[in-house]
């Protein structure tokens, strides 16, 4: 039997093959070939896009780009969600290569006429690496909130801290997980962190995610499932007796049965944000 | 930790035993009758039942009890008759014991008791101080007595020979009657305690039992020992006083109770007087209120008094069994009791629970709070829902308070005592009311407290009693007796009907009489013994929440987690998702590209020129990946010399083993390489604290594995080895290792660290791997990587448990002799320390030595080591001329100096991929190198117990490496070493020296049919063996290794010995016939090693001896084992060789046998 470690590895390497092509109203000099891509799942749209950016650079006016966004099938991708996770939520069961199309804003655009195709309503702005950084160790600080009280990261130093995000941004698994390790460790005693920090995404709603308190174990000592957690937060994601199942809970794109720990799952199949990113959607028809 | 059972009674008198590892009592449907007491050791049970009489339950194990008889058959030479029986008036009898003033005829052997059987018939003991006799097992001698000899010479006019026979105990795992000794044993027992293990090893399994009488006297148990596990007599103790209860502790603590309240402690119990010689009175705690009970451990004496406090002796030990005063600690109990390693429980004196005390260490030996074990018995209902079970026992509480506890609870309660005598002698009637219905030991204590008074009127008092108080006049022990019999036929129905002839427990407990089978209260319990139970404060049990629900939430996540449906799920999904996902696009690029990454930190250097000293540098690791995305790295070590920047470096992929190398005053590790292997001069560094150096090890370990391209658990072929610290390391070996004539050079294998701690290891080649602790525990591996300082990615997170390890320390204390004083510790200015190490060249004082490193910790104090080669005197002595010279055990005229050891324990806890084989220690283990076809195919596995027993385990496959029991093999002295060759070839070597080949060993008879005796090379004791495909080595105890020449499948005896070398410390010979050792003394350019591994070139089926050594890792090793690799080296073609094929045919079947795994 495959040891639980592999799991890990797994996730981490998990990649999704991309093809990138430049939005047909971007105006450029000759024309864009498409670009393909492994991307990381664990990982974040802005750190992996740098020769995305590069490749279309070359066919534009390259001052005149400032910032980039990407659409999926003309949902704009929010850069601030783990890729696997925009996969998953807009693209699972489609063709691979998954097709993201590229568009540039123009910082004159952007600067002065203010009435650019940017989609602010829906998309935050990434000006910076630095940027995700802040968002990634802040959700690690408020996943060690829910599970440790804090107690694990605020111990750890700030070199730590460092080696966390330097292992994602560089794909490195064993610099990421020589840290990572001591924010899934729990007293045994206790049978699980305090609370699994999860968060459940959507496509059919506004909300952007659900995400409450919710602990591994009950206050009668049983084990949590994912099934728990689901009946609790989203009824209506399982399905009903003797009724076609309605709709899909993918996990970094499988689905884990109902009966699986929540406590197991949130060792195992958290992103390095050490949130559990668990998207519903709508089973396909076919 | 290996499972044993806490053993308690309940206050009808059923015996449970619960184990550690499980979370319901389990009745002791054996018991034919009700029990009064139990005291427990880890191999029996000692028990008072309701007949009064001492019963005995051993345990049965594989090993099995015997004992053998022997008597001397003696004959004198005449000219007529030869040799007869004709001796001379003066001589000796015909059979006689060994010294010949013992009569003993054959048929004067009768079995001690009706618990033994024979286990065949006498017979002749051929072999003669470990040499085969000529026939029929004479030895000679000029005249009786004298020194006897094999051989018969002209002048020898006496011989004798031994005549064996062999009995079993065959009462194992039941409780057998002791065999009363009616001759002094006036009146009948009332309580009972068994210790005194740890006093003295030998003889093995020795224990004091002592047992108080109905009229407070105290009997000692003389001869109980493995051998003769029911003892031999009771020998009555003088006392001061009239004894109630009686505690005696693993160790040489005994206290007792008087019936005036005080407490009695023994004095001057020690190695040879376990009896000890008089008694010391200590007062009760409290100056009002009397001591009804004691309570001893090892260093500790738990007592309480009538009140029902409880308390703690401060500053007890074997030097002060007294102690120095009383603390009151918190709790009501009406029993206590102490358990193995001091664990503390007690039986509450309101609501009748076992209560464990939780958080004793050696430490802190009072513990911190009182918990209540609450698991079910295997005898309550059995329930179907989880809801069902809690709401039963919250009602059964309320049950219990309202009608059936309230009375134990005046029962037991102050006030009912200070009444109580004068109730007694007014109102006998209303007495019975205060005690339970078949009353067990514990109201026998209150009654004996509460019934302090004029002896006649607690006569009455208890003629008046339905309890099963043991008889001061016969008529008692009569009716007792009686409801024994009566009760004997209904088993399990102990609620006795007999009982209500007293309206008043009629009255009182209506909770029994509704349910006649008294399954479903809340239970309450008489008595508890943990002397058999192995816990200490690191025990995890389960025997706290028994509510059903955490059973199964407990069962969910531990046990079938491995195979629940969910895990496959996740496995299978993302196997296909990555099929899905990422197999048909692997042309594409990746989004991040790999980068250097470098680790930094401050070490300190071993400097490598002279002067040597520790200088501090900076370290660096960089890691980066490799063309071909494989990962590797170089090390870097940036020093000062001379006001010049300099650095030191190595690659990572060059880097060959990291060895931990901790004492006290370092946290220091060494880095080789095949060029610093040569040099026998590793790079040493040292880390600031523990921590660091285990992140530093545990990620170079993982950067090494890493730029070799090796993951995951060591293969079936792997190589295991163990330095002299006992740090397992595993290397795999490649396919050229072996190969001819140019083999991979063996200071080029790349050694990883496997968790965990052992002295010994063997491993097969289908993956069955065994080791021994320096404790001689036997482990088996799990199929784990990883455990000890490797921790996240570099470790199994499955098959990683706690191993612990004891071992001890040893300092000598030397005296030297002056004709004013004697012997004293004032030696000659030119003398060594007066306290020292073995050497005597360092001083080593009890106060100074230190446990080996960090990770080990004192678990006793330092005592005196009796078994120690040459023997000792009686205070451990051993004499010489001068030092250092050779010791013995007495002091003779040319004695000038003596010294004696001392010995202290150490404890280690560590993890790693092992799990106990519990329970009988080993010194020796052997797997058969190479034969299984298939996952479920026997293996045979022999091993030597460390007593010296031989044994063969059952049950031993692929799947099952722990296999299931063992089959004793007998043998006629104890032996060593063992090793089975791949064609089953059983050699072993005996305590003497000796060689013994076990003949007829197959698969059909996996145990043999006898032993031959082989000669060891002459003038040398053998002190190991190993045995590959056909070649047989043995190393001797001056270091030579030895091979066997003229072994052929017709002869597998072999023909001589042959020398091959000396400076050997061990050899393991493989399945190819490889042949592998540890060497001493080995000189490398820099430095010499002592213990280190090294390989024999040259090995070949027509030159099985080789021709020279290849130098590997070293020094500091202690063990190797090659006997997993049977992977054959490819082939080259040398014409010398292929002319020479095919092989004479006894080689080829051999060589089958072999080929097939």
């Amino acid at each position: 039997m495959a040891d639980d470690k592999d799991v890990l590895r797994d996730v981490w390497f998990g990649r999704i093959p991309t093809c990138f092509t430049l939005n047909q109203d971007e105006v450029t000099e000759r024309e864009a070939e498409p670009y393909y891509l492994l991307l990381p799942r664990v990982s974040y749209l802005p750190l992996v896009t740098d020769k995305v950016k590069k490749h279309f650079l070359k066919v534009m006016k390259a001052e005149d780009v400032e910032e980039m966004w990407l659409e999926y099938e003309g949902t704009p991708l929010k850069w601030h969600y783990p890729i696997g996770v925009l996969f998953d939520l807009h693209a699972s069961n489609t063709v691979l290569p998954w097709s993201i199309t590229v568009n540039e804003c123009w910082t004159q655009i952007r600067l002065h006429i203010n009435d650019n195709n940017f989609p602010d309503r829906d998309l935050l702005h990434c000006t910076s690496n630095s940027v995700i950084e802040a968002h990634f160790m802040s959700s690690i600080k408020e996943a060690d909130a829910l599970k440790h009280k804090s107690q694990v990261v605020n111990d750890m130093q700030k070199k730590d801290h460092k080696q966390l995000w330097m292992g994602l941004q560089n794909d490195k698994f064993d610099q990421f997980w020589a840290i990572n390790r001591k924010l899934m460790e729990y007293p045994t005693e206790e049978g699980g962190f305090r609370y699994i920090p999860f968060r459940i995404y959507q496509t059919m709603s506004d909300r952007p995610f659900i995400q409450k308190l919710f602990r591994p174990v009950s206050p009668e000592g049983n084990v949590h499932t994912l099934g728990d957690l689901l009946k609790e937060m989203y009824p209506a994601a399982l399905p009903n007796d003797g009724e076609q199942k309605r709709y899909q809970v993918v996990i970094h794109g499988i689905e884990p049965l109902l009966e699986t720990p929540l406590q197991w799952l949130s060792e195992h199949l958290s992103h390095p944000d050490n949130f559990l990113h668990i998207c519903v959607i709508p089973t396909p028809t076919d | 930790m290996p499972v044993s059972l806490l053993w308690a009674v309940d206050v009808y008198g059923r015996v449970y035993s619960l184990s550690t590892a499980g979370q319901q009592w389990e009745q002791c449907r054996d018991a034919q009758m009700e029990f009064k007491r139990v005291t427990a050791a880890q191999q029996c049970c000692w028990g008072i039942a309701c007949d009064n009489n001492i019963y005995l339950n051993v345990h049965a194990s594989d090993l099995p009890v015997r004992y053998q008889e022997e008597t001397y058959e003696n004959q004198r030479w005449n000219p007529v008759d030869g040799f007869s029986d004709r001796l001379l008036p003066s001589d000796r009898w015909q059979l006689s014991d060994v010294t010949g003033l013992q009569h003993q005829p054959l048929d004067n052997f009768r079995l001690p008791s009706s618990s033994w059987e024979w286990e065949g018939d006498w017979y002749v003991d051929e072999n003669f101080e470990g040499e085969p006799t000529e026939k029929e097992g004479w030895s000679y001698a000029i005249d009786f007595p004298a020194t006897y000899t094999k051989d018969k010479k002209w002048n020898s006019c006496v011989r004798r020979r031994r005549w064996l026979r062999y009995r079993r105990y065959k009462a194992m795992d039941t409780w057998a009657k002791i065999p009363s000794q009616q001759t002094t044993l006036p009146d009948p027992f009332s309580d009972i305690s068994c210790g005194g293990w740890e006093i003295n090893e030998e003889p093995r399994g020795r224990l004091s039992l002592w047992a108080v009488s109905l009229q407070g006297k105290v009997w000692f148990r003389e001869g109980i020992y493995h051998h003769n596990p029911e003892g031999s007599l009771w020998e009555e103790v003088p006392l001061p006083g009239e004894v109630v209860q009686i505690s005696c502790g693993p160790g040489d603590l005994v206290w007792a109770v008087l019936w005036e309240g005080q407490l009695i402690v023994r004095e001057g119990i020690g190695r040879d007087c376990p009896k000890g010689t008089s008694w010391a009175m200590v007062d009760s705690p409290s100056p009002d209120v009397g001591a009804t009970h004691v309570a001893v451990g090892v260093n500790v004496v738990w007592a309480l008094t009538k009140d029902n406090k409880v308390w703690f002796r401060r500053g007890v030990n074997s030097h002060n069994p007294c102690g120095s005063g009383w603390i009151s600690m918190v709790g009501e109990m009406i029993m206590i009791n102490v358990g193995l390693n001091d664990q503390v429980l007690a039986i509450g004196s309101e609501d009748r629970a076992v209560y464990f005390r939780q958080g004793v260490t050696s430490s802190e030996l009072s513990g911190k709070t009182w918990k209540v074990i609450s698991v079910p018995r295997d005898g309550d209902r059995s329930h179907s829902s989880a809801s069902s079970l809690v709401s039963d026992v919250e009602s059964d509480t309320e049950k219990g308070s309202t009608d059936g506890a309230s009375c134990i609870i005046t029962s037991s309660s102050p006030e009912s005592f200070v009444d109580a005598p004068t109730e007694h002698s007014d109102q006998p009637i209303e007495t019975p009311k205060s005690r339970i219905p078949k009353v067990t030991s514990d109201s026998f204590i209150s009654e004996l407290v509460s019934d302090r008074g004029p002896g006649k009127t607690s006569r009455e008092v208890r003629s008046a009693g339905p309890a099963s108080v043991g008889p001061l006049d016969p008529q008692w022990s009569n009716v007792d007796l009686e409801e024994a019999q009566g009760q004997q036929a209904q088993t399990g129905a102990v609620v006795d009907t007999a009982d209500t002839s007293s309206l008043s427990s009629v009255a009182t407990f209506t909770l029994a009489m509704e349910d006649p089978y008294g399954v479903d209260e809340h239970p309450m319990w008489a008595w508890v013994s943990g002397g058999g139970c192995s816990v200490d404060s690191h025990t995890q049990l389960n025997w706290f929440n028994s509510m059903v629900q955490s059973v199964q939430s407990m069962s969910l996540s531990v046990t079938p987690a491995q195979t629940a449906a969910w895990r496959k799920q996740i496995f299978e999904q993302l196997s296909e998702r990555t099929k899905r996902e990422m197999d048909n696009f692997r042309h594409y690029e990746q989004a991040i590209e790999q980068s250097v990454w470098v680790k930094k930190g401050t070490m300190q250097w071993w400097r490598d020129w002279k002067p040597h000293k520790w200088i501090d540098v900076h370290f660096a690791l960089e890691q980066f990946s490799g063309p071909e995305g494989n990962k590797d790295g170089i090390l870097f070590i940036y020093y000062n010399f001379y006001e010049e920047k300099k650095y030191l470096h190595a690659f990572v992929n060059e880097v060959t083993i990291l060895v931990p190398v901790l004492n006290d005053s370092k946290h220091s590790f060494a880095i080789y390489t095949p060029e610093r292997t040569k040099q026998r001069w590793p790079i040493r560094l040292s880390a600031a604290t523990e921590l660091e150096m285990h992140d530093w090890l545990a990620l170079l370990s993982v950067s090494c594995c890493d730029s070799r391209g090796i993951q995951g658990p060591p293969s079936k072929q792997a190589i295991w080895s163990i330095t002299c610290k006992g740090d397992i390391f595993v290397s795999e070996p490649s396919l050229s290792l072996e190969a001819m004539p140019y083999p991979t050079p063996c200071d080029q294998m790349f050694w990883r660290q496997v968790g965990g701690h052992l002295r010994v290891v063997e491993c097969n080649s289908i993956g069955i791997v065994w080791g021994i602790g320096y404790d001689h525990t036997a482990w088996v591996y799990t199929g784990g990587y990883g455990g000890g300082f490797f921790q996240g990615l570099a470790s199994s997170t499955d098959n990683i448990y706690t191993q612990v390890d004891v071992k001890n320390v040893y300092i000598y204390e030397n005296q030297r002799w002056n004709p004013v004083t004697g012997y004293t510790n004032r030696g000659l200015p030119t003398d060594r320390y007066m306290w020292s190490d073995a050497s005597g060249l360092h001083e080593c004082t009890k106060t100074n030595m230190k446990p080996p490193s960090p990770h080990w910790t004192w678990v006793s104090d330092w005592t005196i080591d009796y078994s120690v080669s040459g023997g000792t005197d009686k205070e451990g002595w051993q004499y010489a001329a001068d030092f250092p010279a050779s010791y013995h055990g007495h002091k003779t005229m040319k004695d000038f100096v003596r010294r004696r050891r001392w010995a202290r324990k150490c404890k280690l806890t560590t993890t790693g991929p092992w799990q106990e084989v519990p329970p009988i220690p080993l010194s020796d283990v052997t797997i058969l190198p190479c034969a299984a076809q298939s996952s479920v195919d026997v293996v045979p596995l022999w091993a030597i117990s460390n007593k010296g027993d031989v044994l063969c385990r059952l049950g031993v496959t692929a799947l099952t490496p722990a296999g299931s029991s063992w089959l004793h093999v007998g043998t006629d002295q104890p032996f060593k070493s063992i090793s089975i060759g791949a064609a089953s070839q059983v050699w072993a070597i005996a305590r003497d020296g000796s060689a013994f080949y076990r003949g007829s060993v197959s698969s059909q008879s996996p145990a043999g049919d006898c032993w031959y005796h082989i000669p060891s090379p002459s003038k040398q004791k053998l002190k190991q063996v190993s045995v590959g495909r056909t070649s047989v080595y043995t190393v001797d105890e001056n270091g030579n290794l030895w091979y066997r020449q003229g072994v052929t499948p017709s002869y597998p005896q072999g023909s001589s010995w042959e020398h091959i070398s000396n400076n050997v410390r061990k050899v393991s010979a493989g399945p190819l016939d490889q042949v592998w050792i540890i060497a001493d003394k080995v000189q490398g350019s820099h430095s010499l090693s002592c213990g280190t591994v090294c390989h024999r070139l040259g090995v070949q089926p027509l030159e099985p001896k080789g021709q020279s050594w290849d130098y590997g890792i070293g020094g500091g090793w202690d063990h190797i084992t090659v006997r997993g690799n049977s992977m054959e080296p490819p082939r080259v073609h040398l014409p010398s060789l292929t002319e020479r094929t095919p092989l004479p045919v006894r080689n080829t079947e051999i060589n089958s046998s072999a080929v097939g795994c």
